[in-house]
């Protein structure tokens, strides 16, 4: 931790008292510029996490499958579940159509990677993604409602619709972080560390 | 389609507001060109009372329990269905205040009990935990001064653009609560954990993965905005602090950390927050690079033959400004503006520069440099480093404002050719 060393003279009856025994001495106080003086190894403030309380929010699906929930789900239930849920904001077939301003994202295009708009197609690099996020997030007007048997179905008939998997695939924990998606390869992470280069 | 004002909104619940529906429309707008004034939502007029002659013939009202603004003062943000921008042409110094902060979420604000509001830390740690609100404040305590800026703020495309309109979505606060390494020696890290999923208890259930570095270095969760608790639209009671990094990362409403040995590729940080680079699309940009702006003069204002204060903001993800340099000769020459203390890390740096205005048409500008020697680039610089379909992040070319002959201040929209 970063410490600044400073001298405060002590206030006058402390003063008094110590000018009694000793001369007159000032004392050192560690300053700090983060937290505070003196620091226990640990506080003892909060309480453990029960294995329920982490089960209950611990919704994340990782690319390498980690969190993928039993379950699962095809193409053809896919499609029936995307009709009643979620077509009316992303439009029947979820491309984008010219002139028309839906409310959700475009989200079937084709995997070229120069296409528009960005879809699942050509922008997205984990199908886990897709699968993590519509069971937090989608439908909008009702967050958090999808079962994962739901979820599993609507991944399977984006990532068919975007011409990534067939339509007999079955999806599931085993097989989801599996698939490969098209605009993986395209992505890089930042390097830049700051300094005069334009980058 | 028709525009729903707030109250029309009310008597939509139930249904879908236009105003909620539109929020994607918004958001996947690849230029932010495309989104440009898309969808504002009207600012109500003030009421100004009447006013005596001589105010010292009259006994005012006596004190009241919350202060408000001169009726004359009315500086507002700008509201759109997605975000809201801060009027940065009526800040005179560094501080936002809260309740003009930009707004930025994507599935509204969710409103939050705060006693019954708890943190959960799992994952790759000793001991998983939850933390009250109470708990939180019990921890030794830090306050820091820091912008937060999206990651998509820019916008261009006419000459009738205010620095709100162009570069509304940062703001700064004086920031209190725990460092995050605090609570992290609390609950143990194993040594495995090279990053953490950050989470929120908004609609939208939030996630950002951050490197571990940055907790260990100067990530904070706080609960306090400018002395007050925070706002709801800024993450009340609890959000993430990353000073410098991507707005988006600083997650509101944080419910959730879990430590992991890589990171999660949320929606945000994949298909979202990335942005074509040559022909490959560049993720996980956290530091937003330097950048400034003019904020006076600027449009719609005028200004008079004579002496002109230039004055305006500057600041960097990456630590400290170290100078801010400005052109009144459309960029030919550049002179050193006086910057004011402090100069804080990863914080707006208000600058100020005076100038004889001789009446002369030109074109103002201004530059920042770095700690790091970064030198904020050009729009054709940001070009030929990463081709022209910049996409809408992480954009931070110097901008300009046309001065007119008749004193008239016009912004310059450059373009991408
Ligand atoms: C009420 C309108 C609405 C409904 C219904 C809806 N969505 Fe969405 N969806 C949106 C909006 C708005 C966004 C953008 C949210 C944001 O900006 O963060 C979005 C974003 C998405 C995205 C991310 C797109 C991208 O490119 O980032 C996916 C995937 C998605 N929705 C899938 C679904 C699925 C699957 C359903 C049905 C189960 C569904 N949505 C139902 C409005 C809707």
């Amino acid at each position: 931790m970063n410490k600044k060393t400073v001298l405060i003279f002590a206030c006058p009856v402390v003063l008094l008292l110590m000018s009694l025994k000793t001369a007159f001495v000032p004392i050192q106080v560690q300053l700090p510029l983060t937290d505070s003086l003196k620091r226990p190894a640990k506080f003892g403030f909060g309480r453990p996490a029960t294995a329920q309380e982490i089960a209950a929010w611990d919704i994340d699906v990782r690319p390498d499958g980690k969190g993928l929930p039993a379950g699962q789900g095809d193409v053809k239930k896919g499609r029936v579940l995307y009709a009643q849920k979620c077509a009316m904001c992303h439009g029947v077939d979820g491309t984008e159509k010219p002139g028309v301003k839906l409310p959700g994202n475009a989200l079937v295009g084709d995997t070229s990677a120069t296409s528009k708009p960005k879809t699942i197609g050509n922008y997205w690099p984990y199908a886990t993604t897709l699968f993590d996020y519509m069971r937090r997030a989608m439908p909008y007007n009702l967050p958090g409602s999808l079962s994962n048997d739901e979820v599993y179905s609507i991944t399977a008939y984006l990532l068919n619709a975007n011409k990534i998997i067939k339509a007999d695939v079955v999806l599931d924990a085993k097989n989801l972080y599996k698939v490969v998606m098209p605009a993986e390869k395209l992505f890089i992470m930042d390097d830049r560390k700051g300094g005069p280069e334009i980058k | 389609m028709k525009k729903l004002g707030n109250k029309d909104q009310k008597r939509a619940t139930g249904k879908i507001s236009r105003r909620t529906l539109l929020g994607g429309v918004i958001a996947a707008a690849v230029l932010p060109v495309q989104s440009l004034f898309a969808d504002e939502i009207p600012n109500e007029k003030p009421i100004i009372p009447e006013i005596t002659d001589d105010p010292t013939k009259i006994v005012g009202p006596g004190p009241g329990p919350l202060g408000k603004r001169s009726p004359f003062e009315q500086p507002v943000r700008k509201a759109s269905d997605i975000s809201s921008r801060t009027p940065l042409q009526d800040m005179h110094s560094t501080i936002t205040p809260a309740d003009l902060h930009f707004e930025r979420h994507h599935a509204g604000i969710p409103s939050i009990d705060p006693a019954k509001h708890e943190l959960l830390i799992h994952g790759l740690v000793e001991n998983p935990m939850k933390f009250t609100l109470a708990d939180i404040k019990r921890f030794p305590s830090v306050t820091r001064t820091c912008f937060i800026e999206c990651a998509g703020n820019f916008r261009t495309g006419k000459a009738e653009m205010t620095p709100q309109d162009i570069l509304g979505l940062t703001s700064q606060s004086e920031w209190t609560g725990v460092m995050l390494s605090t609570i992290f020696n609390e609950v143990g890290i194993s040594d495995k954990a090279k990053w953490f999923l950050a989470e929120g208890s908004d609609a939208a259930v939030m996630t950002r993965t951050i490197p571990i570095a940055k907790a260990w270095d100067d990530a904070m969760i706080v609960y306090a905005q400018n002395g007050e608790a925070i706002r709801p639209e800024q993450g009340y009671p609890i959000r993430l602090l990353l000073p410098g990094f991507e707005g988006n990362m600083n997650i509101k409403w944080l419910r959730r950390i879990e430590l992991s040995e890589e990171p999660y590729m949320t929606r945000e940080e994949t298909s979202k927050y990335t942005y074509p680079v040559k022909d490959k699309i560049r993720m996980f940009s956290f530091e937003l690079d330097a950048r400034s702006i003019i904020t006076y003069p600027s449009y719609p204002q005028k200004v008079n033959k004579g002496w002109v204060e230039i004055r305006g903001i500057a600041w960097s993800g990456r630590g400290k400004v170290e100078k801010v340099e400005v052109s009144t000769d459309a960029g030919k020459t550049w002179q050193l503006a006086n910057l004011q203390e402090p100069v804080l890390s990863k914080a707006h740096t208000y600058f100020r520069y005076l100038w004889d205005w001789k009446g002369e048409a030109t074109e103002i500008l201004s530059r920042v440099t770095d700690e790091t020697g970064y030198l904020q680039p050009t729009l054709t610089q940001l070009v030929e480093a990463r081709g022209a379909n910049l996409g809408g992040y992480h954009m931070n070319p110097i901008t300009a404002w046309q001065i007119k002959n008749d004193g008239t201040v016009l912004f310059k929209p450059e373009t991408i050719k």
